[in-house]
Parts: C-alpha cells; sequence; structure tokens
C-alpha cells in the first residue's frame, strides 16, 4: 500500500506543468475562438453580441487565394524538404562514426544562430545586384540580372532552407535506428536495390518521415517573416493577414476568426498524424 | 552496409554548403566598405561596422540584454515544470475502473496541451497570448515575454526527460527503497542524478529557442522589452544593413564559442 501512496503523491508533482499549460494553452486558444464569434466594438472593443459575421466575411475569394497560397507553398515546402532531406539523412546514417557525428554537429550549428540571420543572408544573395546575380552574369549564362528577391520562389527556397533541419534530424533519427540486417536480408533473397529501399528501408522509417511532415507543414503555413523579407508586399500568406488584422486594422474578432481557421488546419494535421499511429515522442529528436 | 559512394558526398558537401551560404555571405558583408544605402555589392575589407557596432546607436545592447534576462528566466521556469511534470507522470501506473479510465483521458488530455506548443503554426501562440495577456490586462514586457517562452519551452524539456525516465525504468528506484530509503530520497539519490543530462540538454534546447524566438515574442513584447531578433527584424524587413551583418557575426562567434565550450566539458567529464 505504501508504493501506491507515495505514487499518488509523486503524481502531485506533475501538477503545475498541468495547470501552467491549461491557462496558457488551453485558456488562451479557447479565447481566441470564444473572440471569433464576437462582434468588433470600437478601437480595440469587442461588443458583446454573438455572431457569424467574422466567418461569413472568410467566404471572400480574396482569403479563399491567400489560403490556398500559403497551403501550396507548405506543401510545396515540405515535399521539396523531404525530397532533399531523406536522402541527405541517408547518407549521414551510413558515413563512418567519426564523420556521423561532424555532419550532426555540422547541422545543428545554423540552429543555434537566428534564423532571421540565415534569412537576412539570402535576402543579400538574391538582390538584383546581389552575389547570386553577379556570379550568373559573369559566366556569362544571364545577360541582365533576374528578378530572384520579392517572389514566391524566393519564399519557397527560404521556406524549405527553414526547414530542412526538421526533416533531416527526424530522418536520421529513423534510419539510425533502422535494423540494416533486414535491408540486408531483402537483397540476399534477390530484392534489387531499389525495391530493398522502397519495401524494406521507406516503411520502417516512415513513423520519423511523418513526424518530419508535421514539423515541416504546420510551421510553414504559419511563417510570416519569412514571407515579409523574402517576398515582400508580393506574397501574403494566411498569418501576414492575421497580423495585419490585429495590429493595423485592430480587428480584433476578425483576427481571431483567421486564427481559429489555421487553429482547426492544426487539429486537422494532428489528427491525421495521430490516426496515422504518430507520437508525440517522434517531434524530439 | 555499403558505404556511401562518390556521389552520396558530393550530395552531402552540397547540401551543407547551401545550408552555410547565406550564413557565409552575412559574414563576409559584415567587412564589406561599402556605404551604399543598399549595400549588396562587396567593394573593399573595412571594421566601420563593428566600430558603429561597438558605439551602439541603435539599443543593440539593451535589447541583448532583455533577450539574456528573458532567456534564462524562461530556461528556469521552463526546465522546472518541464522536469517536475515528467517525474510526476512517469511512473504513475493507473488502475483499471471507470475513475481510473476518466483519471487516465484527462491526464492524455492534459499531456496534448503541454506539448501542442511544438505542434502547433507559432503564430497562433502569438495571437492567444496577446489576446489573453490584453484580456488580463497584463501590460506587455518583460513579465508576459517570459510566460510566452516558458510555455514554448516546456513540452521539449517534457518530451526529453520524459524519453529518459522510459529508457532508465523504475528498478533503480524501486532497489533504493526496498533498501529502506524513503521516497524522496530514492529519488533525490537515484533517479535525479540519472536524468540530469536531459535536463540540461532540454534547459539548453530552452536556451536556443527562447533566444531564437522572433514570431511570439512580436506579439507579446511592449516597446521597452525589445529582444533581439525583434531589432534585427526591423532592420532586415526593410532592406539589408552592414550593421545588422556585424550583430549578426558578433552573435554567430558567441554561439560557436559557446558550442565548443560545452563540447570540450562533455569531453572532459567523459574522459
Amino acid at each position: 500500500m505504501k508504493t501506491d501512496h507515495s505514487a499518488h503523491r509523486r503524481g502531485l508533482l506533475a501538477l503545475p506543468m498541468y495547470l501552467w499549460a491549461l491557462a496558457f494553452v488551453g485558456v488562451a486558444l479557447l479565447y481566441i475562438i470564444g473572440l471569433s464569434f464576437l462582434g468588433k466594438g470600437e478601437a480595440l472593443e469587442v461588443t458583446g453580441e454573438i455572431t457569424l459575421s467574422n466567418y461569413s466575411r472568410l467566404w471572400d475569394p480574396k482569403y479563399g487565394k491567400v489560403l490556398w497560397l500559403s497551403l501550396r507553398l507548405a506543401g510545396l515546402t515540405t515535399l521539396i524538404s523531404l525530397l532533399l532531406g531523406y536522402p541527405f539523412a541517408y547518407f549521414m546514417a551510413k558515413a563512418s562514426e567519426k564523420w556521423r557525428v561532424w555532419l550532426m554537429i555540422l547541422v545543428i550549428a545554423p540552429f543555434w544562430t537566428n534564423a532571421l540571420i540565415r534569412i537576412y543572408g539570402w535576402k543579400i544573395l538574391l538582390y538584383a545586384n546581389g552575389p547570386i546575380n553577379q556570379f550568373l552574369l559573369n559566366l556569362g549564362l544571364i545577360r541582365k540580372p533576374l528578378k530572384l528577391l520579392y517572389t514566391e520562389g524566393a519564399v519557397l527556397l527560404g521556406m524549405v532552407y527553414a526547414m530542412l533541419p526538421f526533416v533531416i534530424l527526424p530522418a536520421y533519427t529513423g534510419i539510425e535506428r533502422m535494423d540494416w540486417a533486414r535491408v540486408e536480408a531483402a537483397r540476399d533473397l534477390g530484392a534489387s536495390p531499389a525495391r530493398a529501399f522502397f519495401t524494406v528501408t521507406l516503411p520502417m522509417t516512415a513513423p520519423s518521415l511523418l513526424a518530419a511532415c508535421v514539423l515541416t507543414f504546420l510551421p510553414s503555413v504559419g511563417l510570416i517573416f519569412l514571407s515579409d523579407i523574402l517576398g515582400g508586399a508580393n506574397t501574403v500568406l494566411w498569418g501576414n493577414l492575421v497580423h495585419d488584422e490585429l495590429l493595423k486594422s485592430r480587428d480584433l474578432p476578425f483576427a481571431a476568426a483567421l486564427s481559429t481557421v489555421l487553429l482547426l488546419l492544426t487539429g486537422l494535421v494532428i489528427y491525421l498524424y495521430r490516426r496515422a499511429g504518430g507520437s508525440n515522442e517522434e517531434m524530439v529528436f | 552496409m555499403k558505404k556511401n559512394g562518390i556521389g552520396a558526398k558530393i550530395y552531402l558537401a552540397v547540401l551543407l554548403f547551401m545550408m552555410y551560404l547565406p550564413i557565409i555571405i552575412v559574414v563576409l558583408y559584415s567587412f564589406n566598405a561599402s556605404t551604399a544605402r543598399v549595400p549588396t555589392v562587396f567593394t573593399g575589407f573595412s571594421l566601420q561596422w563593428y566600430e558603429a557596432l561597438f558605439d551602439d546607436q541603435r539599443g543593440y545592447g539593451e535589447a541583448l540584454k532583455i533577450s539574456l534576462q528573458v532567456g534564462l528566466l524562461s530556461v528556469l521556469f521552463s526546465t522546472l515544470l518541464g522536469s517536475l511534470g515528467a517525474l510526476g507522470q512517469a511512473r504513475k501506473r493507473i488502475k483499471a475502473g471507470i475513475g481510473n479510465q476518466l483519471l487516465r483521458g484527462g491526464q492524455s488530455f492534459l499531456e496534448s496541451l503541454v506539448v501542442l506548443p511544438i505542434m502547433i503554426p507559432e503564430i497562433i501562440l502569438g495571437v492567444a497570448f496577446m489576446l489573453l495577456f490584453s484580456l488580463l490586462k497584463l501590460p506587455s514586457g518583460i513579465f508576459t515575454l517570459v510566460i510566452a517562452h516558458t510555455t514554448f519551452c516546456v513540452p521539449y524539456v517534457y518530451l526529453l526527460v520524459k524519453s529518459r525516465l522510459a529508457t532508465l525504468g523504475d528498478e533503480l528506484e524501486l532497489a533504493a527503497r526496498d533498501l529502506g530509503a524513503f521516497p524522496a530520497r530514492a529519488m533525490f539519490t537515484i533517479t535525479l542524478p540519472l536524468i540530469r543530462p536531459a535536463v540540461l540538454s532540454g534547459a539548453l534546447l530552452s536556451l536556443a529557442m527562447s533566444l531564437d524566438d522572433f514570431m511570439i515574442s512580436f506579439f507579446v513584447s511592449g516597446a521597452n522589452s525589445t529582444t533581439l531578433p525583434l531589432k534585427i527584424y526591423s532592420s532586415a524587413r526593410y532592406g539589408v544593413s552592414s550593421q545588422i551583418n556585424a550583430l549578426c557575426t558578433v552573435m554567430l562567434l558567441f554561439v560557436f564559442l559557446l558550442v565548443i565550450i560545452s563540447q570540450l566539458v562533455l569531453k572532459r567529464k567523459r574522459g
């Protein structure tokens, strides 16, 4: 009995964390959802009346376009990051012991620098008279500077760049953990390298790839600084809409409605992730 | 297992080069002599931007101080909350029964709330905090920044410590109990030293996250609590500035020194 008792008391240790999450995650998110059903009042105030007008406003094709662009960019970012990052993680896992440690440090080190700094470096690179255009001009590949900055492509490049480590690290953990003997068994039984990869390696590393997809897709939908710095005024994403409604138009309930849409999308993605068998632990590597 | 061929090595090298290219550019351009309004052409070597940085006309020092204050406080709170949370939750065996089933359901719901900040887009958290703080009439400042940063750092500490506890199992602690140690003593002398590496890496990760955060801080900081990333953003948004390059280079240097020192300390401990 003694053990049971102390186990219960020990459970109390988790109480502060739970209360914190309840207050600052649970209540905060519920408040957004609640606010999205209220009308806009004078200044920052909201009216007491309950309304769906914030949601009916969303039927404007303008918002549909922004949502589509945001989802498309996030989807493309996830796809490209997977296609680039998975082989990287795979080769990394096959490197020698000494090299593995170094590659790991090299992948993680940029993480330790501010994301803004790295994106900002791309901005210098992409300028009309910046290093990339200079380089191409000098090679004679182009006659006049290409417009690279303030395009959708620049935003996509920045997103893939920012998200790549979130694919490489979980994928590496998955491949590293994998039982290579099974791949060899498949090869011994006559499978071609490609077949062994698609029927053995890929399914075995699927859980970490799934986590990588969520870790890449969800943050990409909500990025705002990237589109500001690399996309300028040309690329307005859902996050930028939220930001503008909140800080420029000062329409709190509408900003809350825009956030709720994003929250629903997040819920859907996490639900699908769980349905596919994903766990919380895969999210940290 | 076959080793990497030349193609694989080239692939690794090219992708790594791309990862470091913008960082190299920022460092290189911090030594740019050009004083053009948009200095995108490298015209010569100069240290003028470092001089300007140390004159500090724009308040970078103040921003650094605020970033460090917020970072250290958030690390303290999130490490405490997250580690205790993992300790409290890890070994509770809930028995069958309807009441206990509800308890288990409640617990998994609360756990989802704890880890949610890792998964939801940062902007949602930022907006949620801003609206909640304005509802509670909390003035934006260091206090609100620390609450926000603690909230998104807790899941990292919690998950790291939890997975460490899961690999440990509870045999050692139970053995200590059988040998007559009180529960508290068994925890302090056996479990805590064993989870220290996980707690430490959770704390370091939290510090990195806090110092790096821009999105959430953007919504909860006040006029007098501008963190360093916010300062960089306001300069980087509208153009390119060589002084920002110098600032970034100093930050990079600081971070790499920190990484090297921590590696050396770890090595000495092992050796």
